[in-house]
């Protein structure tokens, strides 16, 4: 197979974009995709400083990656889930990549914050262990940002971790996370920094194929406690539209960003106040992850 | 040829010459989920792998709910 760009043998073909790339152009193409994303959702500009939120997988170290290669100001923020040897590895990848790339990566022990790892967290609450780490990342990632003065969040999302979100809450008919999914969050709080996703124009298996082209030491294993879970499944279900259908993926969620998220969006009416224990950004009183810490304390 | 896969890690023996598209369809593998990589290098469904290569299957799908 050719590539489509200079002719010469192709690694990787690309059925939904009718293309395939030879390892440069490739790169190029990538990195297109994420200056297109950052400036149609104008995610952030060259003079702030980003904190790229980094797991030690394929997406997150590419996304910080394509970063540096162009020149954004970035500091990486490790959350360490305590998940056995899979965050020690994980962790480690992190570190070797700052470390190759004379990088700043910020470290924060979960087990600290909410006084349990990750694994401990289902016993002690019986709160799914996705559903946990999910609600404690997206807090801790938010208040790092906050104490380190960065006005910005961008997370290793890609279009396969966005278009399985939204087939999960259209399946349940979710109208608030419906309102919210967006490639770039802004900040409606002084409290709430902006989230923003530069890769949900990529696949998975472009992210994968960036990675390894780029030599990036990145953690394939899986995440012990992801088998099962049931986003892996509406993955699957979605890649088995794409295997017959190339670019159902991307239709189904750029369909939804340009023609559904608007129709939800005025329905959602959220007030935002401060948690009354840690002061950060709730709909209720206590935040979630307030809520969470209690549990877990309760059950000590 | 030998073919390795992961998530576990296993491998698998594959005797004769075909496409790598057609490899996945007999292992009942979607071409979205793997990226194809012999030696260092990724390889495209039309290339022809035989029985004295070694190719890996590397899974792209990762994550729990977040």
């Amino acid at each position: 197979m050719k590539c489509r760009k200079c002719g010469g043998t192709a690694v990787l073909e690309l059925r939904r974009h009718n293309a395939a790339f030879c390892r440069p152009d490739f790169i190029d193409f990538f990195r297109n995709q994420v200056a297109e994303a950052i400036r149609r959702h104008r995610m952030f500009t060259r003079e702030e400083a980003v904190l790229v939120a980094v797991s030690g997988g394929k997406d997150s170290l590419a996304l910080w990656d394509v970063l540096l290669q162009e020149g954004y100001s970035t500091t990486g923020l490790y959350l360490d889930l305590g998940i056995f040897d899979y965050s020690k590895e994980s962790k480690a990848r992190c570190e070797g990549f700052a470390a190759k790339h004379g990088a700043r990566l910020l470290i924060v022990p979960v087990e600290q914050e909410l006084g349990a790892a990750i694994p401990e967290v289902q016993s002690a609450t019986r709160r799914p262990t996705c559903s946990a780490c999910g609600l404690s990342k997206r807090y801790l990632m938010n208040r790092a940002a906050l104490e380190h003065g960065f006005p910005v969040v961008a997370t290793g999302h890609n279009l396969d971790d966005e278009a399985a979100t939204l087939f999960g809450s259209i399946l349940h008919w979710q109208t608030e996370p419906l309102a919210r999914q967006s490639p770039a969050l802004p900040s409606t709080h002084a409290k709430l920094v902006r989230r923003v996703k530069p890769l949900y124009r990529l696949s998975e298996r472009e992210t994968a194929a960036y990675a390894f082209l780029r030599r990036i030491d990145y953690i394939v294993d899986e995440c012990p406690f992801a088998k099962g879970a049931t986003s892996l499944m509406h993955k699957e279900i979605l890649n088995r539209l794409e295997d017959v259908s190339p670019g159902a993926k991307h239709n189904f969620f750029f369909g939804f960003l340009e023609k559904g998220r608007p129709a939800f969006e005025r329905l959602a009416d959220v007030v935002l106040n401060e948690c009354a224990r840690c002061g950060q950004v709730t709909t209720g009183t206590l935040c979630g992850f307030c809520k969470l810490a209690d549990q877990v304390k309760r059950a000590r | 040829m030998k073919v390795i896969l992961r998530n576990p890690r296993r491998e698998v023996e594959v005797a004769g010459r075909r496409r790598v598209r057609e490899l996945l369809k007999e292992l009942d593998i979607l071409p979205e989920t793997v990226l194809v990589i012999r030696g260092d290098e990724m390889i495209t469904g039309d290339t022809v792998v035989g029985d004295e290569d070694v190719i890996e299957l590397r899974p792209v799908i990762s994550g729990g709910r977040v």
